[in-house]
Protein backbone atom coordinates (compact mmCIF):
# COMPACT_ATOMS: atom_id res chain seq x y z
CA UNK A 1 0.00 0.00 0.00
CA UNK A 2 1.43 3.56 -1.02
CA UNK A 3 1.58 6.36 1.87
CA UNK A 4 -0.73 8.51 0.02
CA UNK A 5 -3.52 5.34 -0.36
CA UNK A 6 -3.08 4.75 3.68
CA UNK A 7 -3.18 8.67 4.42
CA UNK A 8 -7.09 8.60 1.86
CA UNK A 9 -7.78 5.45 3.99
CA UNK A 10 -7.16 7.50 7.34
CA UNK A 11 -8.72 10.25 6.36
CA UNK A 12 -12.03 8.13 5.52
CA UNK A 13 -11.65 6.63 8.67
CA UNK A 14 -11.60 10.01 10.53
CA UNK A 15 -14.49 10.71 8.29
CA UNK A 16 -16.35 7.73 9.26
CA UNK A 17 -15.56 8.72 13.18
CA UNK A 18 -17.04 11.82 12.37
CA UNK A 19 -20.16 10.68 10.67
CA UNK A 20 -20.75 8.06 13.17
CA UNK A 21 -20.27 10.62 15.97
CA UNK A 22 -22.66 13.17 14.36
CA UNK A 23 -25.43 10.69 13.98
CA UNK A 24 -25.37 9.70 17.69
CA UNK A 25 -25.12 13.23 18.77
CA UNK A 26 -28.06 14.10 16.57
CA UNK A 27 -29.76 11.18 18.18
CA UNK A 28 -29.27 11.80 21.66
CA UNK A 29 -28.56 8.24 21.64
CA UNK A 30 -26.43 5.19 20.01
CA UNK A 31 -23.30 3.49 20.23
CA UNK A 32 -19.94 5.54 19.46
CA UNK A 33 -17.33 3.27 21.29
CA UNK A 34 -17.56 0.08 18.75
CA UNK A 35 -18.61 2.42 15.88
CA UNK A 36 -15.16 4.19 16.73
CA UNK A 37 -13.03 1.18 17.52
CA UNK A 38 -14.21 -0.27 14.20
CA UNK A 39 -13.69 2.97 11.45
CA UNK A 40 -10.62 1.77 10.13
CA UNK A 41 -12.02 -1.54 9.57
CA UNK A 42 -14.93 0.03 7.89
CA UNK A 43 -12.85 2.20 5.70
CA UNK A 44 -10.40 -0.31 4.44
CA UNK A 45 -13.53 -2.85 3.45
CA UNK A 46 -16.20 -0.69 2.06
CA UNK A 47 -12.96 1.72 -0.12
CA UNK A 48 -10.80 -1.14 -1.26
CA UNK A 49 -11.59 -4.56 -0.19
CA UNK A 50 -15.78 -4.57 -0.76
CA UNK A 51 -17.06 -5.05 -5.13
CA UNK A 52 -19.77 -2.77 -4.53
CA UNK A 53 -21.47 -0.05 -6.14
CA UNK A 54 -23.16 2.72 -4.21
CA UNK A 55 -25.13 3.24 -7.94
CA UNK A 56 -26.32 -0.55 -8.03
CA UNK A 57 -26.46 -1.28 -3.92
CA UNK A 58 -28.26 -4.65 -4.96
CA UNK A 59 -26.25 -6.10 -8.05
CA UNK A 60 -26.09 -9.56 -7.60
CA UNK A 61 -22.31 -10.59 -7.58
CA UNK A 62 -21.40 -7.60 -5.00
CA UNK A 63 -19.97 -8.99 -1.97
CA UNK A 64 -21.92 -9.03 0.96
CA UNK A 65 -21.22 -7.67 4.58
CA UNK A 66 -23.06 -8.12 7.57
CA UNK A 67 -22.46 -5.86 10.42
CA UNK A 68 -23.15 -8.74 12.80
CA UNK A 69 -22.68 -6.18 16.05
CA UNK A 70 -25.73 -4.47 14.70
CA UNK A 71 -25.29 -1.94 17.46
CA UNK A 72 -22.57 -0.10 15.95
CA UNK A 73 -24.41 1.18 12.98
CA UNK A 74 -23.46 4.67 13.33
CA UNK A 75 -20.23 3.51 12.17
CA UNK A 76 -21.75 1.98 9.23
CA UNK A 77 -23.77 4.58 8.23
CA UNK A 78 -21.34 7.11 7.87
CA UNK A 79 -19.37 4.29 5.89
CA UNK A 80 -22.14 3.98 3.38
CA UNK A 81 -22.42 7.92 3.50
CA UNK A 82 -19.24 8.60 2.67
CA UNK A 83 -18.92 5.82 -0.09
CA UNK A 84 -22.12 7.74 -1.91
CA UNK A 85 -24.72 4.78 -0.82
CA UNK A 86 -27.13 7.61 0.22
CA UNK A 87 -26.32 11.86 1.26
CA UNK A 88 -24.27 12.71 4.30
CA UNK A 89 -27.07 14.67 5.92
CA UNK A 90 -28.73 11.34 6.30
CA UNK A 91 -26.61 10.89 9.12
CA UNK A 92 -28.26 13.40 11.63
CA UNK A 93 -32.05 11.92 11.01
CA UNK A 94 -30.42 8.89 12.65
CA UNK A 95 -33.28 7.00 15.06
CA UNK A 96 -35.22 9.33 14.27
CA UNK A 97 -39.13 9.06 13.07
CA UNK A 98 -39.05 8.76 9.08
CA UNK A 99 -35.70 8.11 8.99
CA UNK A 100 -34.04 5.19 6.92
CA UNK A 101 -31.08 5.34 9.36
CA UNK A 102 -33.14 2.89 12.33
CA UNK A 103 -31.44 2.46 15.37
CA UNK A 104 -29.94 -1.06 14.40
CA UNK A 105 -29.43 -1.60 10.67
CA UNK A 106 -32.68 -2.13 8.49
CA UNK A 107 -31.67 -4.18 4.61
CA UNK A 108 -34.70 -2.74 3.46
CA UNK A 109 -34.63 0.80 4.59
CA UNK A 110 -31.39 1.32 4.00
CA UNK A 111 -29.17 1.41 0.86
CA UNK A 112 -26.05 -0.68 1.18
CA UNK A 113 -27.06 -3.13 4.25
CA UNK A 114 -26.99 -6.30 3.27
CA UNK A 115 -29.33 -7.80 6.10
CA UNK A 116 -30.84 -6.48 9.17
CA UNK A 117 -29.01 -6.84 12.36
CA UNK A 118 -29.00 -5.90 15.77
CA UNK A 119 -29.64 -9.00 17.85
CA UNK A 120 -25.93 -10.60 18.85
CA UNK A 121 -25.39 -13.79 17.08
CA UNK A 122 -27.15 -13.50 14.32
CA UNK A 123 -25.84 -11.45 11.71
CA UNK A 124 -22.63 -14.38 11.85
CA UNK A 125 -25.26 -17.02 10.99
CA UNK A 126 -26.80 -15.01 8.10
CA UNK A 127 -23.57 -14.64 6.67
CA UNK A 128 -23.05 -17.93 6.75
CA UNK A 129 -25.88 -18.73 5.07
CA UNK A 130 -25.32 -16.11 2.34
CA UNK A 131 -21.46 -17.68 1.90
CA UNK A 132 -23.33 -20.84 1.39
CA UNK A 133 -25.80 -19.67 -1.07
CA UNK A 134 -23.18 -18.08 -3.20
CA UNK A 135 -21.60 -21.50 -3.19
CA UNK A 136 -24.87 -22.68 -4.63
CA UNK A 137 -25.08 -20.37 -6.96
CA UNK A 138 -21.74 -20.56 -8.16
CA UNK A 139 -21.22 -16.44 -8.09
CA UNK A 140 -17.66 -15.91 -7.36
CA UNK A 141 -18.57 -13.05 -4.19
CA UNK A 142 -16.68 -12.68 -0.67
CA UNK A 143 -19.22 -12.39 2.57
CA UNK A 144 -17.45 -10.29 5.61
CA UNK A 145 -18.92 -10.11 8.81
CA UNK A 146 -17.95 -8.22 11.99
CA UNK A 147 -18.80 -9.31 15.26
CA UNK A 148 -17.97 -7.32 18.80
CA UNK A 149 -16.20 -9.27 21.30
CA UNK A 150 -18.69 -9.05 23.52
CA UNK A 151 -21.22 -10.55 21.23
CA UNK A 152 -19.04 -13.73 20.88
CA UNK A 153 -20.69 -14.63 24.13
CA UNK A 154 -23.53 -15.37 22.53
CA UNK A 155 -23.62 -19.09 21.73
CA UNK A 156 -24.89 -18.96 18.06
CA UNK A 157 -21.45 -17.56 17.46
CA UNK A 158 -20.20 -21.05 17.61
CA UNK A 159 -22.87 -22.64 16.39
CA UNK A 160 -22.28 -20.52 13.06
CA UNK A 161 -18.77 -20.82 13.12
CA UNK A 162 -19.26 -24.79 13.26
CA UNK A 163 -21.47 -24.38 10.73
CA UNK A 164 -19.26 -22.65 8.33
CA UNK A 165 -16.29 -24.98 9.31
CA UNK A 166 -18.29 -27.79 8.58
CA UNK A 167 -19.60 -26.54 4.99
CA UNK A 168 -15.66 -25.16 4.19
CA UNK A 169 -17.36 -21.61 3.67
CA UNK A 170 -14.08 -20.26 2.33
CA UNK A 171 -15.62 -17.34 0.90
CA UNK A 172 -16.87 -16.06 4.23
CA UNK A 173 -14.61 -13.85 6.86
CA UNK A 174 -15.21 -13.15 9.94
CA UNK A 175 -14.01 -10.31 11.73
CA UNK A 176 -13.83 -10.06 15.90
CA UNK A 177 -13.61 -6.27 16.85
CA UNK A 178 -11.36 -7.15 19.72
CA UNK A 179 -12.01 -3.37 21.63
CA UNK A 180 -12.15 -5.40 24.77
CA UNK A 181 -15.06 -3.89 26.62
CA UNK A 182 -19.02 -4.21 27.00
CA UNK A 183 -21.53 -2.32 28.12
CA UNK A 184 -21.40 -4.05 31.90
CA UNK A 185 -17.46 -3.23 32.02
CA UNK A 186 -14.26 -5.44 30.70
CA UNK A 187 -15.27 -8.49 28.80
CA UNK A 188 -12.76 -10.94 30.98
CA UNK A 189 -14.57 -9.35 33.75
CA UNK A 190 -18.41 -9.73 32.83
CA UNK A 191 -17.95 -13.04 31.33
CA UNK A 192 -14.54 -13.68 29.46
CA UNK A 193 -14.61 -15.12 26.06
CA UNK A 194 -10.72 -15.22 25.63
CA UNK A 195 -8.57 -17.25 24.54
CA UNK A 196 -10.59 -15.80 21.33
CA UNK A 197 -7.90 -16.80 18.41
CA UNK A 198 -7.47 -20.50 19.88
CA UNK A 199 -11.55 -21.20 20.43
CA UNK A 200 -11.95 -19.84 16.40
CA UNK A 201 -8.81 -22.17 15.78
CA UNK A 202 -10.48 -25.08 17.47
CA UNK A 203 -13.50 -24.64 15.26
CA UNK A 204 -11.19 -25.02 12.46
CA UNK A 205 -11.22 -21.44 11.23
CA UNK A 206 -7.69 -20.13 9.72
CA UNK A 207 -7.13 -17.52 12.17
CA UNK A 208 -5.13 -14.52 11.76
CA UNK A 209 -4.17 -11.71 14.59
CA UNK A 210 -3.60 -7.78 13.86
CA UNK A 211 -3.97 -4.55 14.94
CA UNK A 212 -7.57 -3.55 13.87
CA UNK A 213 -5.71 0.11 13.35
CA UNK A 214 -3.18 -0.66 11.03
CA UNK A 215 -3.76 -0.46 7.68
CA UNK A 216 -0.95 -2.35 6.36
CA UNK A 217 -1.87 -5.37 8.91
CA UNK A 218 -5.86 -5.01 7.72
CA UNK A 219 -4.80 -5.81 4.12
CA UNK A 220 -2.50 -8.16 4.51
CA UNK A 221 -4.74 -9.74 6.88
CA UNK A 222 -8.05 -9.78 4.40
CA UNK A 223 -5.59 -11.05 1.50
CA UNK A 224 -4.23 -13.66 3.43
CA UNK A 225 -8.12 -14.47 3.88
CA UNK A 226 -8.57 -14.22 0.10
CA UNK A 227 -6.00 -16.67 -0.19
CA UNK A 228 -7.05 -19.16 1.77
CA UNK A 229 -9.22 -22.46 0.68
CA UNK A 230 -10.82 -25.06 2.04
CA UNK A 231 -11.84 -23.31 5.53
CA UNK A 232 -13.56 -19.86 6.79
CA UNK A 233 -10.93 -17.36 8.16
CA UNK A 234 -11.26 -15.49 11.44
CA UNK A 235 -9.47 -11.81 11.45
CA UNK A 236 -9.46 -10.79 15.18
CA UNK A 237 -8.22 -7.57 15.61
CA UNK A 238 -7.27 -5.82 18.56
CA UNK A 239 -8.53 -2.48 18.90
CA UNK A 240 -9.53 0.64 21.61
CA UNK A 241 -12.96 1.33 22.28
CA UNK A 242 -13.94 5.02 21.34
CA UNK A 243 -10.55 5.14 19.08
CA UNK A 244 -9.53 8.61 17.88
CA UNK A 245 -11.56 10.41 20.47
CA UNK A 246 -9.10 10.88 24.03
CA UNK A 247 -12.36 11.16 26.55
CA UNK A 248 -13.91 7.86 25.05
CA UNK A 249 -10.70 5.90 24.17
CA UNK A 250 -10.95 2.80 26.52
CA UNK A 251 -13.73 3.48 28.61
CA UNK A 252 -16.72 1.19 28.86
CA UNK A 253 -19.19 4.03 29.33
CA UNK A 254 -19.05 4.87 26.41
CA UNK A 255 -20.24 1.67 24.72
CA UNK A 256 -23.72 2.94 24.40
CA UNK A 257 -24.11 6.86 25.79
CA UNK A 258 -24.14 9.78 22.66
CA UNK A 259 -22.16 12.62 23.81
CA UNK A 260 -23.57 15.94 25.33
CA UNK A 261 -22.94 19.81 23.16
CA UNK A 262 -20.08 20.06 24.93
CA UNK A 263 -18.18 16.74 24.60
CA UNK A 264 -19.25 16.42 21.03
CA UNK A 265 -17.89 19.94 20.35
CA UNK A 266 -14.61 18.46 22.30
CA UNK A 267 -14.59 15.16 20.60
CA UNK A 268 -15.08 16.56 17.05
CA UNK A 269 -11.71 18.92 17.70
CA UNK A 270 -9.99 16.03 18.26
CA UNK A 271 -10.72 14.61 15.23
CA UNK A 272 -10.60 17.60 13.03
CA UNK A 273 -6.83 17.88 14.84
CA UNK A 274 -6.29 14.86 13.61
CA UNK A 275 -7.75 15.69 10.34
CA UNK A 276 -5.63 18.59 10.05
CA UNK A 277 -2.17 16.52 10.66
CA UNK A 278 -3.15 13.91 8.15
CA UNK A 279 -3.97 16.90 5.38
CA UNK A 280 -0.30 17.84 6.01
CA UNK A 281 1.10 14.81 5.60
CA UNK A 282 2.89 15.02 2.32
CA UNK A 283 2.16 12.13 -0.37
CA UNK A 284 5.76 10.32 -1.03
CA UNK B 1 -62.48 -44.75 8.51
CA UNK B 2 -60.45 -47.65 8.17
CA UNK B 3 -60.88 -47.95 4.85
CA UNK B 4 -59.48 -44.76 4.20
CA UNK B 5 -55.74 -43.74 3.36
CA UNK B 6 -53.89 -42.61 5.69
CA UNK B 7 -50.44 -40.46 5.57
CA UNK B 8 -48.45 -38.30 8.72
CA UNK B 9 -48.25 -34.92 6.78
CA UNK B 10 -44.57 -34.97 7.62
CA UNK B 11 -44.40 -37.71 5.10
CA UNK B 12 -46.56 -35.06 1.91
CA UNK B 13 -43.67 -32.60 3.19
CA UNK B 14 -41.06 -34.49 2.52
CA UNK B 15 -42.43 -35.83 -0.56
CA UNK B 16 -43.68 -32.21 -1.63
CA UNK B 17 -40.35 -31.06 -1.18
CA UNK B 18 -38.71 -33.65 -4.00
CA UNK B 19 -41.54 -32.69 -6.69
CA UNK B 20 -40.83 -28.53 -5.87
CA UNK B 21 -37.17 -29.75 -5.82
CA UNK B 22 -37.75 -30.99 -9.34
CA UNK B 23 -39.52 -28.05 -10.49
CA UNK B 24 -37.50 -24.65 -9.12
CA UNK B 25 -33.59 -24.67 -8.82
CA UNK B 26 -33.58 -22.34 -6.05
CA UNK B 27 -35.26 -24.24 -3.40
CA UNK B 28 -32.40 -25.29 -0.84
CA UNK B 29 -33.32 -27.45 2.58
CA UNK B 30 -32.13 -27.34 5.90
CA UNK B 31 -32.32 -29.41 8.60
CA UNK B 32 -31.41 -29.76 12.19
CA UNK B 33 -29.79 -33.39 12.56
CA UNK B 34 -33.63 -34.70 12.08
CA UNK B 35 -33.59 -35.28 8.38
CA UNK B 36 -35.04 -38.99 8.95
CA UNK B 37 -38.31 -37.86 10.85
CA UNK B 38 -38.80 -34.56 9.21
CA UNK B 39 -38.83 -36.38 5.93
CA UNK B 40 -36.81 -33.60 4.36
CA UNK B 41 -34.27 -37.18 4.07
CA UNK B 42 -36.47 -37.47 0.58
CA UNK B 43 -35.27 -34.59 -0.69
CA UNK B 44 -31.91 -35.24 0.36
CA UNK B 45 -31.86 -38.52 -1.43
CA UNK B 46 -32.96 -36.90 -4.85
CA UNK B 47 -30.99 -33.80 -4.46
CA UNK B 48 -28.05 -33.65 -2.10
CA UNK B 49 -26.09 -30.84 -3.34
CA UNK B 50 -29.52 -28.70 -2.06
CA UNK B 51 -29.46 -30.03 1.59
CA UNK B 52 -27.66 -28.68 4.46
CA UNK B 53 -27.51 -30.12 7.54
CA UNK B 54 -27.07 -27.70 10.10
CA UNK B 55 -26.34 -30.14 12.98
CA UNK B 56 -28.40 -30.00 16.12
CA UNK B 57 -28.36 -25.59 16.31
CA UNK B 58 -31.68 -24.60 15.49
CA UNK B 59 -31.09 -20.94 16.08
CA UNK B 60 -28.52 -21.04 13.58
CA UNK B 61 -30.23 -22.67 10.72
CA UNK B 62 -32.74 -19.97 10.99
CA UNK B 63 -30.69 -16.89 10.48
CA UNK B 64 -28.37 -19.05 8.19
CA UNK B 65 -31.79 -20.00 6.20
CA UNK B 66 -32.22 -16.07 6.38
CA UNK B 67 -28.89 -15.21 4.54
CA UNK B 68 -29.53 -17.78 1.67
CA UNK B 69 -32.83 -16.31 1.23
CA UNK B 70 -31.05 -12.54 1.09
CA UNK B 71 -29.30 -14.01 -1.76
CA UNK B 72 -32.66 -15.23 -3.53
CA UNK B 73 -32.87 -18.92 -2.80
CA UNK B 74 -35.28 -20.24 -1.42
CA UNK B 75 -34.85 -22.01 1.51
CA UNK B 76 -36.95 -24.90 3.60
CA UNK B 77 -35.65 -24.94 7.49
CA UNK B 78 -36.98 -28.10 9.31
CA UNK B 79 -37.09 -29.49 12.96
CA UNK B 80 -39.57 -30.07 14.85
CA UNK B 81 -42.04 -27.74 15.74
CA UNK B 82 -40.98 -27.08 19.39
CA UNK B 83 -37.17 -26.19 18.23
CA UNK B 84 -38.59 -24.45 15.12
CA UNK B 85 -40.76 -22.22 16.62
CA UNK B 86 -39.57 -22.48 20.58
CA UNK B 87 -35.94 -22.74 20.48
CA UNK B 88 -35.44 -20.70 17.53
CA UNK B 89 -38.05 -18.00 18.17
CA UNK B 90 -35.84 -15.10 18.38
CA UNK B 91 -34.12 -15.82 15.12
CA UNK B 92 -37.35 -16.37 13.49
CA UNK B 93 -38.32 -13.12 15.28
CA UNK B 94 -35.64 -11.13 13.94
CA UNK B 95 -33.63 -12.79 10.84
CA UNK B 96 -36.90 -13.88 9.19
CA UNK B 97 -40.15 -12.00 10.23
CA UNK B 98 -38.54 -8.59 10.58
CA UNK B 99 -36.49 -8.81 7.70
CA UNK B 100 -39.60 -10.49 5.69
CA UNK B 101 -37.11 -12.41 4.28
CA UNK B 102 -38.66 -15.54 1.71
CA UNK B 103 -38.06 -18.42 4.39
CA UNK B 104 -40.17 -21.32 4.16
CA UNK B 105 -40.57 -22.97 8.19
CA UNK B 106 -41.18 -27.11 7.69
CA UNK B 107 -42.23 -27.68 11.61
CA UNK B 108 -42.95 -31.31 12.17
CA UNK B 109 -44.01 -33.44 14.91
CA UNK B 110 -46.57 -30.42 16.12
CA UNK B 111 -48.98 -31.44 19.07
CA UNK B 112 -49.49 -33.59 21.38
CA UNK B 113 -49.88 -36.44 19.21
CA UNK B 114 -45.78 -36.77 19.02
CA UNK B 115 -46.70 -39.43 21.51
CA UNK B 116 -44.18 -41.53 23.61
CA UNK B 117 -41.24 -38.64 23.23
CA UNK B 118 -43.89 -36.97 26.11
CA UNK B 119 -44.42 -32.79 26.62
CA UNK B 120 -41.09 -31.75 26.02
CA UNK B 121 -41.42 -32.68 22.59
CA UNK B 122 -45.33 -32.05 22.36
CA UNK B 123 -45.30 -28.70 20.98
CA UNK B 124 -48.58 -27.06 21.61
CA UNK B 125 -47.85 -23.50 21.54
CA UNK B 126 -46.36 -23.02 18.12
CA UNK B 127 -49.22 -21.38 16.55
CA UNK B 128 -49.40 -18.50 19.63
CA UNK B 129 -45.61 -18.18 19.34
CA UNK B 130 -45.87 -17.37 15.27
CA UNK B 131 -48.88 -15.80 14.69
CA UNK B 132 -47.50 -13.39 17.26
CA UNK B 133 -44.89 -12.15 14.26
CA UNK B 134 -46.04 -9.75 11.85
CA UNK B 135 -46.16 -10.84 8.29
CA UNK B 136 -45.80 -14.61 9.14
CA UNK B 137 -48.10 -17.07 7.22
CA UNK B 138 -49.39 -19.64 9.65
CA UNK B 139 -50.44 -22.63 8.75
CA UNK B 140 -51.44 -26.60 9.78
CA UNK B 141 -53.13 -28.85 6.94
CA UNK B 142 -55.44 -31.60 7.63
CA UNK B 143 -54.01 -34.65 5.23
CA UNK B 144 -51.69 -35.39 2.58
CA UNK B 145 -53.08 -33.39 -0.34
CA UNK B 146 -53.35 -30.59 2.06
CA UNK B 147 -50.03 -30.93 3.10
CA UNK B 148 -48.69 -30.89 -0.22
CA UNK B 149 -50.71 -28.12 -1.72
CA UNK B 150 -49.26 -26.09 1.32
CA UNK B 151 -45.72 -26.65 0.14
CA UNK B 152 -46.44 -25.32 -2.95
CA UNK B 153 -48.27 -22.33 -2.00
CA UNK B 154 -45.64 -21.68 0.36
CA UNK B 155 -43.12 -21.49 -2.51
CA UNK B 156 -45.55 -18.87 -4.45
CA UNK B 157 -46.01 -16.89 -1.54
CA UNK B 158 -43.24 -14.50 -1.07
CA UNK B 159 -42.53 -13.87 2.75
CA UNK B 160 -42.03 -15.81 5.65
CA UNK B 161 -44.27 -19.12 5.74
CA UNK B 162 -44.50 -21.22 8.89
CA UNK B 163 -45.88 -24.64 8.21
CA UNK B 164 -47.29 -27.26 10.97
CA UNK B 165 -46.92 -31.18 10.22
CA UNK B 166 -47.85 -33.74 12.16
CA UNK B 167 -46.00 -37.30 12.72
CA UNK B 168 -49.23 -38.80 13.26
CA UNK B 169 -51.29 -40.98 10.29
CA UNK B 170 -54.03 -38.94 9.66
CA UNK B 171 -57.01 -40.24 6.84
CA UNK B 172 -57.52 -38.38 3.75
CA UNK B 173 -59.90 -35.50 3.92
CA UNK B 174 -59.84 -34.20 0.22
CA UNK B 175 -59.12 -36.04 -3.01
CA UNK B 176 -56.04 -35.66 -4.67
CA UNK B 177 -57.09 -33.05 -6.77
CA UNK B 178 -57.74 -30.30 -4.29
CA UNK B 179 -56.73 -26.70 -4.33
CA UNK B 180 -55.43 -24.71 -1.98
CA UNK B 181 -55.33 -21.00 -1.14
CA UNK B 182 -53.57 -19.40 1.40
CA UNK B 183 -55.67 -17.64 4.07
CA UNK B 184 -58.86 -19.24 2.70
CA UNK B 185 -60.92 -21.58 4.60
CA UNK B 186 -62.87 -24.67 3.22
CA UNK B 187 -66.60 -25.64 4.40
CA UNK B 188 -65.96 -29.53 4.14
CA UNK B 189 -69.86 -29.95 5.40
CA UNK B 190 -72.80 -27.71 5.37
CA UNK B 191 -74.59 -27.45 8.84
CA UNK B 192 -76.79 -24.73 10.50
CA UNK B 193 -76.92 -25.81 14.06
CA UNK B 194 -73.06 -25.58 14.54
CA UNK B 195 -69.84 -24.50 13.21
CA UNK B 196 -66.77 -26.94 13.80
CA UNK B 197 -63.73 -24.71 12.76
CA UNK B 198 -60.66 -27.60 13.21
CA UNK B 199 -57.29 -27.68 11.45
CA UNK B 200 -54.63 -30.34 11.72
CA UNK B 201 -55.86 -33.75 12.70
CA UNK B 202 -58.81 -32.56 14.43
CA UNK B 203 -60.42 -31.55 10.83
CA UNK B 204 -60.96 -35.91 10.60
CA UNK B 205 -62.10 -35.91 14.24
CA UNK B 206 -64.65 -32.48 13.31
CA UNK B 207 -66.19 -34.69 10.29
CA UNK B 208 -66.57 -37.50 12.97
CA UNK B 209 -68.08 -35.31 15.44
CA UNK B 210 -70.53 -34.54 12.43
CA UNK B 211 -71.71 -37.90 11.99
CA UNK B 212 -72.56 -38.54 15.85
CA UNK B 213 -74.31 -35.58 16.50
CA UNK B 214 -76.44 -35.93 12.67
CA UNK B 215 -77.78 -39.09 14.67
CA UNK B 216 -79.04 -36.80 17.57
CA UNK B 217 -80.65 -34.55 15.19
CA UNK B 218 -78.32 -31.80 15.30
CA UNK B 219 -76.61 -30.24 11.61
CA UNK B 220 -73.46 -29.27 12.02
CA UNK B 221 -70.64 -27.44 9.71
CA UNK B 222 -67.24 -28.22 9.12
CA UNK B 223 -64.73 -26.04 7.96
CA UNK B 224 -61.21 -26.91 7.56
CA UNK B 225 -59.07 -23.67 8.36
CA UNK B 226 -55.53 -24.88 7.29
CA UNK B 227 -54.42 -21.53 7.29
CA UNK B 228 -54.39 -19.79 10.82
CA UNK B 229 -53.41 -16.43 10.01
CA UNK B 230 -54.23 -14.75 7.57
CA UNK B 231 -57.26 -16.01 8.99
CA UNK B 232 -60.41 -16.28 6.54
CA UNK B 233 -62.57 -14.01 8.58
CA UNK B 234 -65.16 -13.57 6.15
CA UNK B 235 -65.57 -17.55 6.60
CA UNK B 236 -65.57 -17.15 10.29
CA UNK B 237 -68.41 -14.43 10.17
CA UNK B 238 -70.37 -16.00 7.84
CA UNK B 239 -70.62 -19.30 10.55
CA UNK B 240 -71.39 -16.67 13.31
CA UNK B 241 -74.26 -15.43 11.01
CA UNK B 242 -75.50 -18.68 10.10
CA UNK B 243 -75.09 -21.27 13.02
CA UNK B 244 -76.02 -21.02 16.42
CA UNK B 245 -72.58 -21.77 17.72
CA UNK B 246 -68.90 -22.38 17.10
CA UNK B 247 -66.70 -24.64 18.32
CA UNK B 248 -62.76 -24.44 17.14
CA UNK B 249 -60.70 -27.41 17.72
CA UNK B 250 -57.42 -27.82 17.59
CA UNK B 251 -54.15 -29.85 18.90
CA UNK B 252 -52.27 -26.49 20.29
CA UNK B 253 -53.14 -24.83 23.44
CA UNK B 254 -56.52 -23.01 23.79
CA UNK B 255 -54.21 -20.22 24.56
CA UNK B 256 -53.30 -18.09 21.66
CA UNK B 257 -53.88 -20.38 18.42
CA UNK B 258 -57.20 -21.09 15.88
CA UNK B 259 -59.75 -20.98 18.78
CA UNK B 260 -58.28 -17.30 20.12
CA UNK B 261 -58.24 -16.31 16.83
CA UNK B 262 -61.51 -17.36 15.69
CA UNK B 263 -63.14 -15.69 19.57
CA UNK B 264 -61.06 -12.23 18.36
CA UNK B 265 -62.84 -11.97 14.97
CA UNK B 266 -66.32 -13.01 16.33
CA UNK B 267 -66.15 -10.46 19.06
CA UNK B 268 -64.56 -7.84 17.28
CA UNK B 269 -67.83 -7.78 14.71
CA UNK B 270 -70.28 -7.41 17.87
CA UNK B 271 -72.00 -11.11 17.49
CA UNK B 272 -74.02 -12.85 19.73
CA UNK B 273 -72.40 -16.58 18.58
CA UNK B 274 -70.47 -18.18 21.26
CA UNK B 275 -67.29 -19.85 20.82
CA UNK B 276 -66.36 -22.95 22.40
CA UNK B 277 -62.71 -23.92 22.24
CA UNK B 278 -61.63 -27.45 21.94
CA UNK B 279 -57.97 -27.51 22.33
CA UNK B 280 -55.44 -28.77 24.91
CA UNK B 281 -56.71 -27.28 28.24
CA UNK B 282 -53.29 -25.38 29.44
CA UNK B 283 -51.76 -28.26 30.85
CA UNK B 284 -48.45 -30.30 29.68
CA UNK B 285 -48.93 -33.16 27.74
CA UNK B 286 -47.08 -37.17 28.47
CA UNK B 287 -45.66 -40.07 27.16
CA UNK B 288 -47.99 -42.22 25.77
CA UNK B 289 -49.65 -43.79 22.19
CA UNK B 290 -50.91 -40.65 20.28
CA UNK B 291 -54.84 -42.12 20.10
CA UNK B 292 -54.78 -42.52 24.00
CA UNK B 293 -53.24 -39.09 24.15
CA UNK B 294 -55.75 -37.44 21.63
CA UNK B 295 -57.89 -39.39 23.68
CA UNK B 296 -57.33 -38.01 27.00
CA UNK B 297 -56.32 -34.47 26.21
CA UNK B 298 -60.16 -34.04 24.25
CA UNK B 299 -59.01 -33.93 21.11
CA UNK B 300 -61.30 -37.01 19.45
CA UNK B 301 -64.57 -36.82 17.60
CA UNK B 302 -66.87 -37.72 20.75
CA UNK B 303 -65.12 -34.52 22.53
CA UNK B 304 -65.78 -32.17 19.82
CA UNK B 305 -69.61 -33.82 19.48
CA UNK B 306 -69.70 -32.51 23.24
CA UNK B 307 -68.87 -29.49 23.21
CA UNK B 308 -71.27 -28.74 20.29
CA UNK B 309 -73.78 -29.80 22.42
Amino acid sequence: MTSKEKKQLAIAACKIRMGALEGVHAAKAGHPGGSLSAADMFAYLYFKELNVDPAKPHMEDRDRFVLSKGHTAPGLYATLALRGFFPWEDLKTLRQIGSHLQGHPNMAMTPGVDMSTGSLGQGVSAAAGMALAAKVKGLPIRVYTLLGDGEIEEGEVWEATMFAHHHKLDNLCVIVDNNGLQIDGPIDQVMSPYPIPEKFNAFGLHVIEIDGHDFDQIEAALNEARETKGVPTAIVMKTVKGKGVSFMENQASWHGKAPNDEEYKKAMDDLNARMAELEGEKDE
Amino acid sequence: MSDVKKTATRESYGNALKELGALHPDVIVFDADLSASTKTGVFRAAYPERHFNCGIAEGNMMAVAAGAAAMGLVPFASSFAMFASGRAFEQVRNSIGYTQLNVKIGATHGGISVGEDGASHQCCEDFALMRSIPGMVVMSPADDAEAKAMVFAAYDHPGPVYMRFGRAPVPAVHGDDYKFTIGKGETLAEGTDVAIIANGLCVAEALGARDILAQEGISARVINMGTIKPLDEELVLKAARECRKIVTCEEHSVIGGLGEAVCAVVAEAGLACPVKRVGVQDVFGHSGPFTALLEEFGLTAPHIAEACR
